[in-house]
């Protein structure tokens, strides 16, 4: 969806340091290993604001198979940048944390962050592989004590000291939000599309591998997950319409009830000013056409 | 002593079914208790003769039938226990979202989810309420409620909140925290609160002793089930967590059954302050590093239709259409059709609600000059309010409507577009959306 103020989202921030987090995703019905779709967003939108100078980063096992097939996906966005100027064609380049089973991402990540001194870090909300907790973001913004946001649909502005964002409400609603940088911005299913990955950039895009960055003693086992059980998801069950009643006919009865709206008003022999007047007072009591209306 | 004796005569009678009297001697009962021990039913026996003739079984009690106000007052709503809990032993706090100041289904499940954590172990669910003037908690089931709405601002600010929860956190030290998992309200606070726990378990761990169980604050995020002292919360890629209760829970809606049968307190308590402890707290909350600055002005016809709030649609009961698109415009509300008016080329295909269109789901639709096939009704059966204005008094969506007002919709529209002060004339330039500000208020 278009955004209600395609304003000023070319106001490049020039030496503010951005880059994107992204994460391995799965196709919803095939399964097949690809980009992440708000991670994805979250890479058009980092695009769209600073270009090829956006920086990836991830956090992975690097021996896993469908890795390089997952983060292709990402630099594969790297093209149609700067208007098409053919100098301006950068390949994308993407910094992976190796991590081995039971590691946790969050404290490589945050030292990561603090090394290249990124200080806005566009991500989607919710990781489609793994635990999928999104709890991601927030540990990271504690941990480094930064802003974060969430729900993002777009980026109005952005300056050295802060960035100007929409926020997705229910029911197709914005908020904007001013977020003081170095920040944290989790962008939401109904940002703008991703443009197509590109064969071309994503054979073109380096993986490079950070050493690790963590001091020694710093523990990087997750403990809290030990001891999860992990099973194929079951379908949620539907609620049922239980009627709690004594007696066998109210039972009866609500089971073989016809849901009908009951209690609706029904106005006849108007003339049109008088039902443009019903109507009218109805949308005022209801709260939906505002009061002082002329 | 007594020796049964038989009357012969009457025997045989109440064997001849074909006996004139056979009837007098012979009432055959419905149900008895055979040798055996069975009970029998004759289905034969059962029943009388209806004024048609015909014979009629009645299981439905005639006599509940017979007084419906009085049937109505018991059955609808069975008395609720009433539940006291005086001196608890612990919290199970839920943060309701509270959407319009309101209750939702979703609190109630919440609430739901935290008398199954609570009962039985003497634990008080306390709701923690950001803006007052909500009602309901007593059959919700909240035994005490917090109300921090002196603390924060109406608007959007998170990081005044979470101090907030962390002030609760220290005075109250909950067992459990229950937040919606929807984004971006309450999930948004849950993560918050559940990064802050974590990292002060973390230090607390790493200053006096490893041993301390870190993992407890990792919290459990969609969790749509909970079954003997054990979680399910769904992860990604199609896979489910089974884990102990942890103690910050984010619930999916329909995580629980919402409370029916108990009655609870709601008692409201302040925060009883530790020695000035709250004050110092509050005053380390830095300066918040997210400003709200207020909603948008959204083009109603820019919002995806089954998101959109208020729709004004329109049926082959319409052949004014520009002045139904300024009605539109005038009104705020995104457009909507049935069928009809997609395929007689009146209206795009995007905008067509119903089974073969979209499902909507706004707080308020208007249809005007849609007489409701069951395809429509089924794509506005989520709908709040609905509104109709038709001609025919026996159609189908003015059965449906919450208000139906009978008369021709193009003439409707133009006055409504007159009594707000923007007839069609005046604005031939079609001013833009812009222009207007946002007119609906739902949120």
């Amino acid at each position: 969806m278009p955004q209600p103020e395609p304003q000023a989202i070319a106001k490049r921030p020039h030496g503010v340091k951005t880059a994107a987090l992204v994460s391995s995703g799965r196709h919803p019905v095939s399964g097949r290993a690809g980009r992440a779709r708000e991670d994805a967003r979250a890479v058009e939108m980092g695009l769209a604001l600073v270009g090829a100078d956006l920086s990836l980063v991830h956090a992975g096992d690097p021996e896993q198979a469908s890795l390089r097939e997952s983060l292709e996906g990402y630099l594969g966005m790297y093209h149609g940048l700067d208007g098409g100027r053919p100098g301006d064609e950068r390949d994308g380049q993407l910094s992976l944390l190796p991590l081995r089973a039971g590691e946790d991402a969050v404290a490589p990540l945050a030292a990561w962050l603090e090394q290249r001194g990124v200080r806005l870090a566009l991500t989607g909300q919710r990781a489609e592989c793994g635990e999928g907790s999104g709890m991601v973001g927030y540990l990271l913004a504690e941990r480094l004590g930064w802003s974060i946001a969430t729900g993002i649909a777009a980026i109005e502005c952005c300056d050295e000291e802060s960035v100007t964002v929409l926020q997705a409400l229910p029911q197709g609603q914005r908020r904007r939000l001013e977020i003081r940088l170095p920040c944290l911005i989790a962008v939401d299913a109904v940002a703008e599309a991703p443009r197509q990955s590109a064969f071309g950039p994503a054979r073109r895009g380096r993986i490079e591998t950070v050493d690790d960055l963590l001091p020694a003693d710093e523990s990087r086992l997750d403990t809290g997950s030990a001891d999860w059980r992990w099973q194929p998801a079951r379908a949620r069950p539907k609620r049922l319409k239980v009627v709690k009643s004594t007696n066998a006919r109210d039972r009866f009865k609500a089971a073989a009830a016809k849901s009908s709206a009951t209690g609706g008003q029904v106005l006849t022999d108007l003339s049109p000013e008088e039902a443009a007047e019903k109507l009218i007072d109805y949308l005022r009591a209801e709260k939906i056409l505002a009061q002082d209306d002329q | 002593m007594s020796v049964r004796r038989l009357d012969p005569h009457a025997e045989r009678i109440r064997r001849n079914r074909l006996h004139p009297r056979h009837l007098e001697f012979a009432r055959p009962a419905w149900r008895w208790v055979s040798r055996e021990g069975v009970v029998r039913i004759d289905p034969h026996a059962l029943g009388a003769i209806g004024p048609n003739g015909l014979k009629r079984i009645d299981r439905s009690g005639a006599a509940v039938e017979a007084s419906p106000a009085a049937a109505a007052s018991t059955s609808a709503e069975p008395a609720r226990r009433q539940v006291v809990i005086d001196q608890p032993v612990g919290h199970v706090v839920v943060v309701p979202e509270l959407p319009e100041g309101r209750l939702n289904d979703h609190d109630r499940d919440l609430f739901g989810l935290a008398r199954q954590l609570a009962d039985g172990r003497d634990l008080a669910v306390t709701a923690v309420v950001f803006r007052g003037g909500a009602a309901g908690f007593e059959d919700a089931g909240a035994d005490r409620v917090v109300d921090l709405s002196a603390k924060v601002g109406d608007g959007y600010d998170p990081v005044s909140r979470l101090a907030a929860l962390v002030d609760v956190e220290a005075v109250l030290s909950p067992q459990h925290w229950i937040f919606a998992d929807s984004l971006p309200d309450g999930g948004d606070l849950g993560r918050r609160l559940a990064a802050r726990l974590s990292l002060q378990n973390a230090s607390q761990s790493a200053s006096q002793d490893a041993s301390g169980s870190v993992g407890d604050a990792r919290p459990a995020t969609r969790v749509w089930q909970l079954s003997d002292g054990q979680t399910l919360s769904r992860a990604g890629d199609r896979q489910d967590i089974l884990r102990d209760v942890p103690r910050v829970m984010l619930a999916l809606p329909e995580c629980a059954e919402p409370v029916s049968e108990t009655c609870h307190e709601a008692r409201v308590i302040e925060l009883a302050t530790r020695g000035g402890e709250l004050s110092s707290a509050a005053n380390e909350v830095p300066a918040s590093g997210v400003i709200d600055r207020g909603r948008v002005a959204v083009d109603p016809q820019e919002i995806p239709l089954a998101q959109a709030p208020f729709i004004l649609s329109a049926g082959r009961g319409i052949s004014d259409w520009e002045g139904y698109h300024h009605a539109a415009r005038v009104l705020g509300a995104s457009e909507g059709a049935s069928r009809v008016a997609v395929d007689d080329g009146n209206m795009p295909r995007a905008r067509q609600v119903g089974a073969t269109g979209t499902f909507v789901s706004a707080s308020c639709y208007i249809a005007v000059g849609i007489s409701g096939a069951v395809q429509h009704l089924q794509g506005i059966a989520r709908c709040q309010r609905v509104i109709a204005i038709n001609n025919d008094p026996s159609c189908d969506m003015v059965k449906r409507a919450d208000l139906a007002l009978i008369a021709d919709g193009d003439a409707v529209l133009a006055a409504v577009c007159e009594r707000l002060g923007q007839p069609r004339d005046q604005t031939g330039s079609d001013g833009s959306w812009k222009d207007e500000e946002s007119q609906h208020a739902a949120a």
